[in-house]
């Protein structure tokens, strides 16, 4: 039941994008097109367990038990960048196909706030391991609904008649202003 | 006068929010309220400005390949500092921005300044430059803070206006932060051309 609680709160009533504000770069960046979009939130989801699981190894047995908490931001940001870097270095060796898919959004990852922020929040609610594994899947997955969502829209979007001074990003984020308030229907269902 | 234009650059023609569009996360995250968005830009102003003069003194010693994690490291020492300072003098602010603060490491707009200005600029330029740029973003955050203030709880840094019964709620939530910069955005690229 818990699991659940997590899993429903954090894709619907608390999604990371369009209610937390984390990920935006990359939300308004690489929603021209859906295909885009899918290929990015691969890649955010697969950095995104993997860095909480090791930023929160080492805030529990390496921080905490070394009295060095206040050092966590410089910790996870190394670990995350160096995760990254890591990541992209396998999948050029083990699969070329998926590194073409995913390469080009790799570097960007490492400056994209979501993965800093869902490792800090796993940390600052305390969540056991398994919990902050399923926190990271959930978030992962809410990233990637809101990203395909707000694609799909973007598509539509460019075959329209737009006033000239709302192209680009103002009518973007407009567009995600009125999705966003699509999601406050999920507010109070946790 | 060439200083003075790039102080100056920051504020309308370079701004980071508005014509940039870069660091969005703290720009709609924090901007409930116009407070908010003062001590957010000033927090990230304050880091930009220190890390571009380090970055801008190191520059010669640091590697090539190992450039952007050496930045990110001397920003993230910045970021401590001003989460340890602003926990220990402004605790009410520090709890309201949140998460947003340790976040400012991963912000485009310093490790841009970084990356593009102060890694082949002198010490003064880059410190002149953090400091318009940060005020230029700090200027972007109270605007919008102000605007989602007044329409949606009637206040402005906490100085009643109207009543309560007449505010749009959904100012201060969540749309009304995307909607309100999609607007501004607007307007502002209008004058801009």
């Amino acid at each position: 039941m818990n699991y659940f609680v997590i899993i429903i709160a954090a894709i619907f009533v608390n999604n990371i994008v369009l209610m937390q504000f984390l990920g935006i770069c990359p939300f308004l960046g690489v929603s021209k097109r859906i295909s885009t979009a899918v290929g990015m939130a691969g890649a955010v989801a697969f950095v995104m367990v993997l860095a909480t699981i090791v930023t929160y190894l080492i805030q529990h047995y390496v921080l905490n038990k070394l009295g060095l908490a206040y050092l966590q931001t410089i910790a996870f940001i190394l670990v995350i960048a160096s995760l990254v870097q890591l990541v992209e270095i396998i999948l050029k060796k083990v699969s070329p196909a998926m590194y073409q898919a995913l390469g080009i959004f790799l570097p960007l990852i490492t400056t994209n706030c979501a993965i800093l922020g869902v490792a800090i929040l796993t940390v600052q609610k305390e969540f056991n391991l398994l919990e902050g594994v399923v926190y990271a899947i959930a978030n992962a997955v809410g990233f990637g609904l809101a990203l395909t969502l707000f694609a799909g829209i973007r598509e539509h979007l460019d075959l329209q008649d737009i006033p000239k001074g709302l192209k680009g990003t103002p009518i973007a984020l407009i567009t995600a202003g009125i999705l966003a308030m699509a999601f406050m229907g999920f507010s109070g269902l946790v | 006068m060439n200083q003075w234009k790039n102080f100056s650059k920051g504020f309308i023609k370079e701004n980071p929010v508005f014509v940039l569009v870069l660091g969005m996360c703290p720009t709609l995250g924090v901007t409930s309220s116009a407070i908010n968005g003062l001590g957010m830009g000033l927090a990230t102003a304050f880091v930009l400005m220190m890390s571009n003069v380090v970055i801008s003194l190191v520059k010669n010693v640091i590697p090539e390949k190992v450039r952007i994690p050496s930045f990110i490291v001397i920003i993230a020492a910045f970021v401590t500092i001003v989460q340890l300072a602003m926990q220990a003098y402004l605790p009410s602010l520090y709890k309201s921005l949140g998460l947003f603060i340790p976040l400012i490491v991963v912000n485009c707009i310093v490790l841009g300044r970084a990356e593009a200005f102060a890694s082949k600029n002198n010490v003064i330029s880059s410190a002149i430059d953090g400091l318009g740029i940060g005020l230029g973003f700090s200027f972007a955050l109270v605007l919008l803070g102000s605007i989602r203030e007044i329409l949606g709880s009637g206040r402005i840094f906490n100085i009643t206006l109207y009543s309560e019964n007449y505010v749009t709620l959904l100012f201060v939530l969540s749309p009304g932060a995307f909607i309100v910069l999609g607007y501004l955005i607007a307007v502002i690229n209008r004058f801009n051309k």
